[in-house]
């Protein structure tokens, strides 16, 4: 009949699905938080997780960063089982670790090993936000502060990439001492003339921007990285301030001369490899020599 | 009269009461004496058990009294021509933060410390406590100079935390902090650190890197304030009682947990009820500290202060349980 094409459809009521969590892909598509296209994870993957639109840089997985800068099949890990206790007792922690370890693959927060960069060995140090939101505990300042021991005894160069979201709640007084134990470890290695170079990637913020991640000869960025001591949030509550758009972004550091560099990520390997060739020194011609 | 604190009403009570038969005997003709004495007895068990007894979140309050002793009463009480060092040589003198060298018993010192105010009109003078990156560049440019002239350092820390601003971020704080962490590791004169108030995080921690840490017994150190714990751990900041109990932020949890050396104890009802007793004891831990320390030479004390350090934290392997090492 003509009036039922007036008939109004039937509504159907909203189910909130979901809420997408573009920072962890997971799936075929991945959507961008920053330009909002969806791209095959597959393809975003290929890019080093560099948004094939935009340029944003998406939390990339510590497998596959030490596969993005070491020579093929160079990598050897460190301390591979070291993992959290629950000093405090905390009510829920085991569990939570539990959780992340099954959703991450990895047993806590930063990967730590030796490898070659284009042919430099070195000893990295890997941070994932994936687990924790990369929070540092015992076991993160514990294995950084043996890898860098490492880097001492043979005499390498340390690079770390960092992403964490500051000091570990959970375990309370000892994480924040692992800011002093990693930065004592960073002093005495520097004292021997060890070279450390610091990439601070998206989030790193607290504890860690606080400690080892700041105390880089070279501390480098990625573009668009958050990286700060307090939480805008926080700032804003203090000062009741309009804070910059930008405010604790790498640029805004790098213009606040807080960093060497902002340096996207598929030029880090180039670079870096640039800046362990200049310090392993010894060019061909050796014209300064008499 | 300083203020009273909330698990305190008992002995308030109490004592309001013994006052008012006091008064009372002087204008009535009665002898209340042995009923005084009664009360006072009592008043006496009373407080033993009050004090005995109290919660993390009592000692928390204690450490946030408006009255408690602050950096500067110690100096006055401890040394003697303390001399104060302003600025950072780069941006600014920080008020958060008071440094100096003095006179120990004969024995020359640099002395460091938090510094918040007991008023209002102090307290934004000195920022609540809560120092800008250019107060621990202070601290740093006072650390040099202590190991040029082969001073030992000694550091009161108090302070709910670094300052998250605007202008903080602008110039470095993470940076900041992180380079007296750094720096203070490798000091090769003796760094002795007392916790005589809050202990607040990063911005306590980058006076903190030293040899011997020592805690008054109703101060707190902790990763974050109870308030903080609770509003990121159960979104409900309301919660901070509870959180200041998970999170254990007492100088006894802390030296259970291996992160301190010594609890200073305080005088009875907590360090604002005296002053100049609580300056005594702090006095005799802080004697014994430097004596030890001093008969150590400069790579001894940084192989020490670097032992100390590494030690902290518990982690396991496969199934079993060790110490970091």
């Amino acid at each position: 009949m003509w009036k039922d094409l007036f008939v109004k459809k039937k509504k159907y009521a909203a189910i909130p699905s979901e809420p997408l969590r573009p920072e962890v892909p997971e799936g075929v598509m991945t959507k961008c938080p920053q330009c909002k296209k969806i791209m095959y994870t597959k393809e975003l993957v290929k890019n080093l997780r560099v948004c094939l639109s935009c340029g944003y840089h998406h939390p990339m997985p510590a497998r596959e960063r030490i596969e993005s800068v070491l020579d093929e099949g160079s990598f050897r890990e460190y301390d591979a089982g070291m993992t959290s206790v629950n000093p405090l007792g905390f009510p829920g922690y085991i569990e939570k670790l539990e959780a992340d370890r099954r959703k991450s693959g990895l047993n806590e927060a930063v990967v730590t090993g030796e490898g070659t960069l284009e042919g430099h060995p070195l000893a990295i140090a890997v941070m994932d936000s994936s687990f924790r939101m990369g929070s540092m505990g015992s076991v993160v300042g514990e294995k950084i502060a043996r890898a860098v021991e490492r880097a001492h005894e043979q005499r390498m160069p340390f690079l770390i990439f960092t992403a964490s979201g500051g000091a570990r709640m959970q375990e309370g007084v000892l994480s924040l001492m692992q800011m002093a134990k990693t930065s004592a470890a960073l002093k005495r290695f520097s004292n021997d003339g060890g070279l450390f170079i610091s990439v601070m990637t998206h989030p790193t913020t607290g504890g860690v921007s606080a400690s080892f991640a700041s105390l880089g000869d070279y501390n480098f960025a990625e573009p668009g990285a958050l990286i700060g001591f307090a939480g805008r949030r926080v700032i804003e509550q203090t000062v009741r301030e309009e804070l910059p758009e930008d405010f604790q972004t790498a640029e805004f550091l790098l213009k606040h001369g807080q960093l060497d560099a902002v340096i996207h990520r598929h030029e880090l390997k180039e670079k870096l490899a640039v800046v362990l060739a200049i310090h392993a020194g010894g060019g061909e011609s050796g014209w300064w020599r008499n | 009269m300083v203020a009273e604190l909330e698990f305190e009403k008992p002995l308030v009570e109490l004592r309001r009461k013994i006052q008012e038969l006091k008064e009372f005997m002087k204008t009535a003709d009665v002898d209340l004496s042995s009923e005084i004495e009664k009360l006072e007895a009592r008043l006496t068990k009373l407080e033993n058990e009050v004090y005995a007894n109290l919660t993390p979140w009592d000692r928390v309050q204690i450490a946030r009294h408006p009255q408690r002793p602050t950096t500067l009463d110690y100096i006055e009480r401890l040394f003697t021509n303390f001399f104060e060092c302003h600025g950072d040589r780069c941006f600014g003198d920080d008020e958060a933060i008071v440094g100096g060298i003095a006179d120990y018993d004969g024995l020359p010192v640099t002395v460091i410390g938090h510094q918040r105010g007991k008023d209002t009109k102090e307290n934004l003078r000195r920022n609540f406590g809560m120092p800008h990156p250019e107060g621990y560049r202070k601290a740093l440019r006072l650390m040099k100079q202590a190991e040029k002239f082969s001073r030992p350092i000694i550091c009161f820390i108090d302070t709910k935390g670094a300052y998250p601003g605007k202008a903080a971020e602008e110039r470095g704080q993470s940076e900041a902090i992180a380079r007296n962490l750094f720096e203070m590791a490798g000091l090769t004169v003796p760094v002795v650190c007392i916790v005589i108030g809050e202990g607040g995080s990063g911005g306590a921690l980058a006076l903190g890197v030293g040899n011997h840490i020592h805690m008054l017994e109703n101060s707190t150190y902790s990763v974050i304030s109870p308030e903080g714990a609770a509003a990121i751990l159960w979104k409900d900041a309301s919660l901070a009682q509870r959180a200041a109990e998970t999170m254990k932020i007492t100088a006894h949890d802390l030296k259970t947990l291996g992160v301190i050396d010594e609890i200073i104890p305080e005088v009875k009802g907590g360090a604002h009820r005296n002053a100049d007793e609580q300056a005594k004891e702090i006095d005799r831990v802080l004697r014994a500290s430097l004596k030890q320390l001093l008969a150590l030479d400069g790579e001894a004390l940084v192989e020490q202060r670097y032992e100390k350090f590494k030690q902290m934290g518990q982690v396991s392997f496969l199934q079993e349980t060790i110490r970091a090492r």
